[in-house]
């Protein structure tokens, strides 16, 4: 049998003073960041456009960028500029630009909303300024058109004649499958950009005449994008409350479940040990500056249901105990517990840790906000469960009873009277 | 093998079986004349078949697949603003018909009308004719002289709820003409936000598809009073410099690629249309009969419309009808002839702005605009790398825990891998079953619900571990291992369940998939977990006779 650590037998509930004020350090630490240099929120909330550009080699140097974003109206300043590689190749040959939102005095007027996308083809102008310039006077970019475009492009143009020759339906099927086969080539098979026009002999199924006729209309332009994102002003505004609330409301519904599973308090000391991972894990977001996006916040609504996991294994076995060996103190079974589950805890979370770690290794830069998250939230939780659930749970209980040691007169309250029947026979033999 | 056991086998493996089907699915066991052959059967488990199967049975997020994404916020002011003007012209003609005088009759606000009248005496006469004529949506009372009617707040709610619900057909409508595959269209956020979320799976520039919602198509036919002018004053100075009100000066722009014609001329018009979009009763692109690419619309009209249509046309028969859209002459063709319920709009058009044109002429105009609160396109490119790194994430995870479990549990790790790829494959199936698109945070899921699942089985060795190492013979450790861990993993799946539905709640598209994704993950868990590395360890321990010494694990 391998074991990675034989059942110990640590005194965990002494070491309670450290961990609060370990807990606590971390806190102040975030808290500071937090309050000083802020969240870097994503567009999901703080609005603006983001949008993810693919060049066909390096891309131009940064101040290049900003020099041509400024051309088109964008204050370079503002411009957040950040170089991403290519999952595949590795090579750095796309980049992330994102622009905060417009203050709605700059729309001359119009509704913020409006003009949501203005942002979005200032970017595409700019892009096009890096090719050629006798190219894009004359010529169509392949790499940026849509498949709708060059089908209409090609029917109206007809380089194969085909609408006099065979009528204009026939002729529109026919160039939307060749459009079909050239865009899906691009996106496919190129992965978004054709390096060389050229490149389209490769399409399987489209005619020489075709081939030989696009160079005339049609260049590989230097750059495309990907993937664009605008949220407006009201959708960020609308998504961080609900983020907040949501998040507040799955904490409650925890608190509820494991109170009715157990008891209220060992829902509180869950729930307490939870929102302290949430408030944790956000501090090294504001520390690191990690961008939040809609994917981080379900990342920390994961957490919530993952963290409490923990410690519901841990009050399950405290259960378990207290049912078994009534003559011990409540100290000693909570001690024992947390070193009787310790081999589960730290396997769970380093297997779970692993998975989240290819994640965070492998998923690219659209999940690395969402694993960094899990990957923070993992390892607080797990400390957390140890350091801070326990002891509430366990301070709490202690309290009740000296309280009710006191005073015998006084009768309980039915919400500690009723559902702690074992919890009192446990802690009367102290 | 004791009965009971073969039983449980049986559930399992007819459950794998379908989950199986339901993923790799459908099979076609007969060959093309009908019968069935070991040909056709083996044709459906080749790797390609089998993969576009796949492929076909897991549908993908817009974020995996490339697509649109765009929330519409539906400005529902405009539908009171325009009833509320509505109203105030209908009170004014009502007292004028009336003899009852006003001094001042305006629309201060959203959805409240105030009217001034000269005598205080006329007031409950004029604030019953008018309250017949606005109805029970409307609250009236007097200060004075002045008359004071207010839109009730569910009537506002209603106009609102009306305009949003009457956009989102129109809007609809004109996506499901321009050819996109499996759209969605719903009702997006609070139920008093009136927005309107579109998904557009594959449309990799929105751009078309807003100016197709944008597009607001007004139709009027007009009668000519004179022109064609060369400038808007020329026209003004053929109405002896002042307009009446009941004419207007419009811009025709005929031609617009020939270059020999004169660019802007302008049209004295009657104010009153003789016809409006309202009438139509169809509109449609076809070529034009001077030949070319040109395209023009031909539309016909409703039985009332075509009624007047004919009365003004006979009695106007050798002068000019404007057809006047979106403001601006199109063309301003001679009566010749008594016309009953057919046109042409004859503007040299190309094909796609002619069917855009007869689209949204067709589906009426938009009750209150549209403006965009969210917009987000995901190339195709973007789409499949994301497929690639989340697989290879995915599969990275598995493989590093399935290397720990076989090490660490040896052969009982065979147990937990076995439950885990189950687990990945009940879990696929049940997204198929309902309906759920897998996205990239979905995949997240997927890789996430394997580390949880790897828990419950964690939780159970090690407790079978710990009654071994308390005395027990494997048989009952491995019955208390499970009866203990059980209500633990109960509990945490259920809490993270929970978790889980919040997020439902919470998100849209791409984080809803990974919550469904999540809990489909943990309910198959209870079943993998709990059942069937169960019946496996039964089954081991029966094999060795039921009593073994040793266990490996």
């Amino acid at each position: 049998m391998y074991e990675l650590i034989k059942t110990p037998n640590i005194d965990w509930i002494r070491l309670k003073r450290r961990f609060i004020l370990v807990s606590l350090a971390l806190l102040i630490l975030g808290g500071i960041s937090a309050f000083t240099r802020g969240f870097n929120l994503g567009i999901d909330f703080a609005g603006g456009t983001l949008v993810n550009v693919k060049f066909k080699d390096v891309p131009p140097p940064e101040n290049r960028l900003r020099e041509a974003l400024g051309k088109q109206g964008i204050d370079p300043s503002k411009v957040i500029i950040q170089p991403i590689s290519d999952p595949i190749s590795g090579v750095k040959n796309e980049v992330l630009i994102r622009l905060p939102q417009r203050e709605a005095g700059q729309r001359a007027g119009s509704p913020a909303e409006s003009e949501l996308d203005v942002e979005k083809r200032a970017i595409l102008a700019a892009l096009s300024t890096f090719n050629p310039p006798s190219e894009v006077a004359t010529k169509v970019d392949l790499n940026t058109i849509s498949r709708d475009r060059l089908r209409e492009l090609l029917v109206e143009e007809d380089p194969l004649r085909l609408v006099s020759a065979s009528g204009r339906a026939a002729a529109e099927l026919e160039y939307g499958r060749y459009a079909d086969a050239i865009i899906q080539y691009r996106d496919r098979d190129q992965r978004g950009l054709l390096r060389d026009l050229a490149d389209v002999r490769a399409v399987s199924g489209l005619p020489t005449a075709l081939i030989e006729w696009l160079p005339k209309r049609f260049f590989a332009g230097n750059a495309a994008m990907i993937s664009a994102e605008i949220v407006g002003p009201q959708i960020g505004q609308e998504l961080r409350q609900r983020a907040i609330s949501v998040t507040l409301a799955s904490l409650a519904g925890m608190l509820i479940y494991i109170a009715f599973r157990f008891e209220w308090i060992y829902g509180v000391a869950a729930v307490i040990a939870v929102f302290h991972d949430v408030l944790v894990t956000l501090g090294v977001f504001s520390l690191v500056q990690k961008e939040i996006s809609l994917n981080v916040v379900a990342a920390l609504l994961t957490l919530v249901g993952y963290s409490v996991n923990d410690t519901i294994v841990i009050f399950d076995r405290v259960r378990e105990n207290l049912r078994l060996r009534r003559r011990e103190g409540l100290t000693k079974i909570v001690n024992d517990s947390i070193n009787q589950t310790l081999s589960r805890t730290i396997l769970t979370s380093g297997l779970t840790l692993l998975a989240v770690l290819s994640l965070y290794l492998f998923g690219g830069e659209v999940l690395s906000g969402f694993s960094l998250a899990l990957l923070v939230g993992i390892i607080v939780g797990t400390y957390s469960t140890i350091a801070i659930a326990s002891p509430i749970m366990l301070w709490w209980q202690t309290w009740q009873s000296q309280r009710q040691a006191r005073r015998p007169a006084v009768r309980p309250k039915p919400m500690e009277a009723t559902p702690s029947r074992k919890e009192r026979r446990a802690t009367a033999s102290r | 093998m004791s009965r009971k056991l073969r039983n449980r086998f049986l559930l399992i493996g007819g459950t794998t079986a379908i989950a199986l089907y339901l993923l790799l699915g459908p099979f076609q066991f007969r060959d093309a004349s009908g019968r069935i052959t070991a040909q056709a059967i083996a044709a459906n488990f080749t790797p390609s078949r089998l993969k576009k199967n796949l492929a076909e049975n897991i549908k993908l997020g817009l974020d995996l697949r490339g697509g649109s994404h765009l929330i519409l916020q539906v400005q529902t002011d405009d539908a009171i603003r325009s009833i509320t003007a509505g109203n105030l012209e209908k009170a004014r003609s009502i007292l004028q018909q009336a003899g009852i005088k006003f001094t001042n009759a305006t629309s201060p606000a959203l959805g409240r009308i105030e009217i001034e009248l000269e005598e205080s005496a006329q007031i409950e006469d004029a604030k019953a004719r008018i309250t017949l004529d606005f109805g029970p949506g409307w609250t009236a009372r007097n200060e004075g002289r002045r008359l004071i009617f207010e839109m009730r707040d569910e009537e506002q709610r209603d106009l609102r709820e009306r305009a949003t619900e009457q956009a989102m057909r129109i809007i609809e409508q004109r996506i499901n003409a321009f050819g996109v595959a499996e759209p969605t269209i719903a009702r997006h956020g609070p139920a008093t936000g009136y927005q309107i979320l579109l998904q557009l799976p594959g449309v990799d520039d929105p751009e078309r598809v807003k100016n197709l919602i944008r597009a607001e198509s007004r139709l009027e036919l007009k009668l000519v009073h004179s022109g064609p002018h060369p400038s808007e004053e020329a026209a003004r100075q053929a109405l002896g410099g002042t307009i009446p009100p009941d004419k207007e000066i419009l811009p025709a722009r005929e031609r617009r690629r020939d270059p020999t014609a004169p660019p802007v001329q302008y049209y004295v018009v009657e104010k009153m249309p003789v016809i409006t979009g309202d009438d139509l009763r169809n509109a449609q692109a076809v070529p034009s009969q001077a030949g070319g690419s040109v395209y023009e619309i031909l539309f016909s009209l409703r039985p009332s419309g075509a009624e007047r249509f004919y009365t003004t046309t006979s009695a106007n028969i050798g002068k000019n009808l404007a057809i006047i859209l979106n403001n601006e002459i199109k063309s301003a063709p001679v009566i010749r002839d008594a016309i009953r319920d057919e046109g042409r709009i004859e503007g040299d058009f190309t094909k796609e702005e002619a069917e855009d044109l007869a689209l949204t002429l067709r589906s009426g105009a938009l009750p209150a605009r549209v403006t965009y609160l969210e917009e987000r396109t995901v190339g195709p490119s973007l789409g499949a790398d994301s497929i690639r790194q989340g697989f290879a994430a995915s599969i990275a995870g598995l493989a590093a825990i399935t290397i720990f479990m076989l090490f660490y549990y040896r052969l009982s790790g065979v147990n937990a891998v076995i439950g885990l790829v189950l687990n990945l494959v009940l879990l696929l199936a049940a997204m198929k079953i309902v309906g759920a698109v897998l996205t990239l945070p979905g995949i997240a899921g997927v890789a996430l619900t394997i580390g949880m699942a790897v828990d419950a089985n964690v939780l159970i060795f090690e407790r079978i571990r710990e009654e071994l190492r308390n005395g027990k013979v494997p048989a009952s450790a491995v019955a208390m291992g499970f009866e203990r861990a059980f209500t633990t993993i109960f509990d945490t799946n259920l809490t993270t369940i929970i978790a889980a539905l919040f997020l439902f709640v919470f998100g849209t598209g791409p984080i809803r998939g990974f919550a469904v994704t999540l809990t489909a993950g943990l309910i198959a868990n209870f079943f993998t977990a709990i059942f069937v590395s169960r019946a496996i360890f039964s089954w081991v321990l029966e094999r060795q006779g039921g009593r073994p010494e040793v266990l490996s694990i």
